[in-house]
């Protein structure tokens, strides 16, 4: 080392010993263990369980005797099943159109320099702070039939008036849509908020300029321009619909009857109370295929165009 | 003369995309070489390189006689100055001047000596016990340079430290790096995009683009005698202007279109004949005068004039070209007069159209 | 001149009771009455007496008000097994929140730390599929985690048998759902920290490796003083979500360790006996109160755990 004479060319004398790749870096890779763990046991891992054993006949311990489709054609044909499927299809399009049109909807009024927007946020958002369970509990105790808004409205002299979503079977899914709404809209608006008020101010100055009225330009400008904000919106909504569980079992229990079950409570009633494995791995391989069936488009425009890009 | 820095074969990869292509560059101890280039020329990769941040692809990168190439940054004997300061928040001055030494386990009175000689030299003795966030932006970049002082290296690296300056900061510290240097004479080593500093600082530019360093020169070399027509383009203000033609004669004579320029005193090479070739000329190497002289000027017309304060910018139309022309300031020009521009041969240079190399 | 001196001057005049300003705060304050409704209903109820419960409606505010509810609530409603009240589950979910909040932060912000700063061959990878897992139903992957848990406390056994102690429970303790926590946890506290460290300036990281700092050195004397905030936010998003949660305190749990909104649904939805819907009520406010004592304490910070989270995912 002493006469590295510069003047001869460099050779391959190497000052240090060239680290193995796998050992590189190694600190970011111990400390990614847990993630990597996770991803490989419980996200691939446990889904593919799920999905693998809900071919079998599993009842009360999951045992590998394959029988095809027979689960899925069992599940389609129990009335419960369809019933949640139902539900939640009126419950998703009407939650998800009304959290996207009210919370876009106070955002904007909240981004109108309005005085105490503080305390009107503050407002619109405590139910997110809040678990489904003491919302489904305080919403089945507004709309009891007999001390409740049926009640109140009777006593102002419309005697007649008759409003019990929680023991009626058509109208059970709105008295639940009511209180998701109540506790989900507040998310909505402040990422709507967000939204709009990452965008450029001098958009404002030239639709002033040119004489679009306010809310003309929120319809027509603002909702163009915070797209991705409402498509990350509508994810988040979306998975949470499909997982909706605790406010049901709070509100209602899938009651009257089963007239609100939804496909979480299906699932969990087979998997640990009926003592039917396959049948509830069957029922939530179904709410995977939901979601992925949201999800694919997105991941796809978000990301497959990025990559393109 | 043993060198301090030797880059040899450098080639780096961001996947398929060669960010810097089997290059070599040695630096002599106590020079200064400034990295001269566009964004995306690759002269803030190379910094990064040498400083073992980045890792390379292939190739080989000795500082001091060691074979650093796969050394970690803190074992290179290197000091850095990053473009944002990089002074760390939450700690004082003192706390980020000492905070290498203190990883090095360095006993803690040798830590006070080298920190109180580099406030010294520096001159941020009152700062020492103030937040980053409390100083002003010039004080901020001496401070981050105290950071590499206090590593009592051989070698300094600069990532444009003076880009985030206003312009009076930006020259009273390009000054006090050029001192600092006079007093250690340490080995520095500067990226810029500003050629202003490249031209005050450097011993030698090495002016890059596309991962390749197109010229590696003194200033003067590299301002008078551009190896290529991309540096001849990218150095100077206004740009060279160039001239589009052919030369004849036995290499005798420049033609463009109607107009001869005689080649006598040529500063270069052989011209020979060439049927696309490219004339350039400094704005300050013409003159403007009301008559031609054969051989030696191009008829042009005056468009606009530009005063600049210690000097004025003229636009003139010749033929095809635009041309920009220093003159004095008094010299005031209406627009659509004719003139004649003469051309001293001596400083021009001439580029092959096909290679864009000087001849 | 005389027309010029004449025309409107000075500042526009502007009115505070314009028509679309009375319908902007009309409708605010209309809505805002009705978010804020839920919120004065269990309040009232709570300090009602049953008697008087009946008599009313759901809104009437209480006449003579009585704590009584409060304290039945508290401790002595049943839940069907035991009549000790909330104060059990209460206790409970402080229990399993504290090492589920330190476990999973913890985890978390050096792994965030880890994708921003140090990346390595497959950790994109990774962390693309922890964020497409954030979206898979709990349901999926609920009964497989059983078994897992179940084999973790297997597989400890081994080693504390041997070391004379006792067989190592996983699944239905504390632990089995510290682990689940920190797990369900990671999506969205890694993508938070992730961003965090992004978002700060790639040069610092830089000076610290030419100071000589590692990993380890770089994460505690850099990186975490600077984080401070996003711990804040993490934190108010970890202890409201944990503390909310209820499928996961089924599943994972016995009932000797419910957490408090398990319990607090058994009490109230238990069909045995008499409703009693002022400490029914009493008892949802109680659950209620730690995350909404956070949620009005941050204010901004929770606002900002939500948006971030959210909007770059």
């Amino acid at each position: 080392m002493a006469d590295a004479g510069m003047t001869k060319p460099l050779t391959d004398r190497r000052a240090a010993v060239r680290p193995v790749r796998a050992w590189r870096n190694m600190n970011a890779k111990v400390a990614s263990i847990p993630m990597v763990a996770t991803v490989l046991v419980i996200f691939i891992g446990c889904s593919l369980w799920t999905v693998l054993y809900s071919f079998t006949d599993s009842k009360l311990l999951p045992r590998e005797r394959f029988v095809g489709l027979e689960q899925y054609e069992r599940l389609w044909g129990t009335d419960r099943w369809l019933v949640s499927i139902g539900n939640l299809a009126v419950f998703g399009v009407l939650s998800m159109v009304f959290s996207l049109v009210i919370g876009f909807t106070l955002a904007a009024m909240l981004d109108r320099k309005i005085r105490f927007e503080n305390a009107f946020r503050t407002i619109f958002l405590y139910p997110f702070a809040l678990s489904f369970i003491v919302t489904g509990l305080v919403w089945q105790w507004i709309l009891n039939p007999t001390y409740g808004v049926q009640k109140v409205v009777r006593d102002l002299g419309w005697t007649s008036f008759s409003f019990d979503p929680l023991y009626t079977d058509s109208i059970v899914i709105y008295g639940i849509l009511i209180a998701a709404l109540w506790q989900g809209t507040g998310l909505v608006m402040c990422l709507m908020l967000a939204g709009i008020r990452g965008i450029d101010e001098d958009i404002w100055k030239a639709s002033r300029v040119e004489g679009i009225s306010v809310w003309k330009t929120y319809i027509v400008i603002i909702i163009p321009m915070i797209r991705p904000v409402i498509v990350t919106a509508v994810v988040i909504i979306a998975a949470g619909i499909v997982k909706v569980y605790d406010l049901v079992v709070a509100q209602t229990s899938g009651g009257p009857g089963n007239a609100s079950q939804m496909p979480a409570l299906y699932v969990m009633d087979k998997m640990f109370k009926d003592q039917n494995l396959a049948q509830g791995f069957a029922a939530s391989t179904m709410m995977l295929v939901t979601v992925a069936i949201v999800l694919i488009p997105w991941a796809y425009l978000e990301f497959g165009g990025k990559r393109r890009g | 003369m043993q060198h301090s820095i030797s880059v040899r074969d450098l080639t780096l990869k961001f996947g398929a995309q060669a960010v810097l292509k089997t290059l070599n560059l040695d630096v002599a101890e106590g020079e200064f070489i400034v990295l001269l280039g566009p964004s995306g020329c690759g002269k803030s990769t190379l910094l990064n390189c040498l400083a073992g941040l980045l890792d390379i692809t292939d190739g080989q990168i000795w500082i001091k006689g060691q074979n650093v190439t796969w050394a970690e940054p803190s074992e290179r004997g290197i000091g850095m100055v990053f473009q944002s300061y990089a002074l760390y928040p939450q700690m004082t001055v003192r706390g980020n001047l000492s905070f290498g030494l203190k990883n090095a386990r360095m006993p803690k009175d040798e830590i006070d000596k080298r920190v109180a000689r580099a406030a010294e030299i520096l001159q941020i003795q009152p700062l020492l016990d103030r937040k980053p966030g409390a100083l002003s932006g010039g004080q901020r970049q001496r401070v981050a340079i105290g950071r590499a002082l206090v590593r009592d290296v051989d070698v300094f690296l600069f990532d444009e430290p003076l880009s985030n300056l206003d312009a009076k900061l930006r020259s009273e510290l390009r000054v006090e790096i050029k001192r600092l240097h006079s007093r250690l004479n340490n080995t520095m080593v500067y990226v810029t995009h500003d050629q202003i500093e490249a031209l005050t600082l450097a011993d030698r530019i090495a002016v890059m683009r596309g991962g390749i360093i197109q010229q590696l020169d003194a200033p003067q070399t590299i301002y008078n005698r551009p190896a290529n027509l991309f540096v001849a383009g990218f150095i100077g203000s206004p740009s060279m202007n160039f001239l589009h033609g052919r030369t004849v004669d036995g290499g005798r004579t420049y033609r463009i279109g109607e107009v001869s320029l005689d080649l006598a005193g040529y500063d270069g090479g052989a011209v020979m004949e060439r049927d696309k070739a490219i004339l350039g000329l400094r704005p300050e190497h013409l003159t403007i005068q009301d008559h031609a002289e054969p051989g030696r000027t191009i008829p042009a017309v005056v468009e606009i004039d530009e005063p600049m304060g210690a000097d004025s910018l003229v636009w003139l139309k010749a033929g095809e070209a635009q041309m920009s022309v220093r003159v004095p300031v008094e010299d005031r020009l209406e627009k659509g007069r004719a003139v004649h521009l003469q051309v001293d041969m001596t400083k021009a240079s001439i580029f092959d159209a096909v290679s864009e190399q000087r001849v | 001149m005389a027309e010029m001196i004449a025309g409107p001057r000075g500042p526009k005049p502007r009115r505070a009771f314009s028509t679309p300003n009375i319908v902007l705060y009309g409708t605010l304050i209309v809505v805002a009455a009705y978010y804020a409704l839920p919120l004065y209903v269990m309040i009232v109820t709570s300090l009602k007496t049953m008697p008087e419960i009946r008599l009313g409606n759901v809104f009437s505010p209480p006449v003579e008000i009585t704590f009584e509810p409060w304290v039945k609530a508290w401790s002595s409603a049943c839940t069907g097994i035991n009549c000790d009240g909330l104060s059990r589950g209460f206790w409970n979910s402080v229990w399993i929140l504290i090492p589920s909040v330190i476990l999973s932060i913890a985890i978390s912000s050096v792994n965030g730390y880890a994708l921003a700063n140090w990346k390595y061959r497959g950790s994109e990878f990774f962390f693309a599929v922890l964020m497409i897992g954030a979206f898979i139903p709990y349901q999926v992957m609920l009964y497989p985690i059983v078994l897992v848990l179940k084999n973790i406390g297997d597989f400890l056994s081994i080693f504390s048998l041997a070391m004379g102690m006792g067989k190592v429970q996983v699944y239905g303790t504390l632990s089995g759902l510290v682990i689940v926590h920190t797990i369900f946890g990671m999506p969205i506290l890694t993508l938070l920290f992730r961003n965090y460290f992004s978002a700060l300036p790639e040069e610092l990281f830089k000076a610290a490796r030419v100071d000589g700092a590692g990993f380890w050195g770089i994460f505690f004397k850099i990186m975490l003083p600077m984080a401070l905030p996003i711990f804040v936010v993490a934190m108010i998003l970890q202890v409201t979500g944990i503390w909310n949660d209820f499928l996961f305190g089924v599943i994972y749990t016995k009932p000797e360790i419910y957490p408090m909104t398990v319990q607090l649904n058994n009490i109230v939805n238990s069909v045995q006996g008499v409703k009693e819907y002022n400490v029914n009520m009493a008892a949802t406010l109680l659950t209620g109160l730690v995350p909404l004592t956070i949620y009005f304490i941050s204010g901004k910070l929770f606002v900002r755990g939500i948006a971030a989270g959210a909007v770059k995912g």
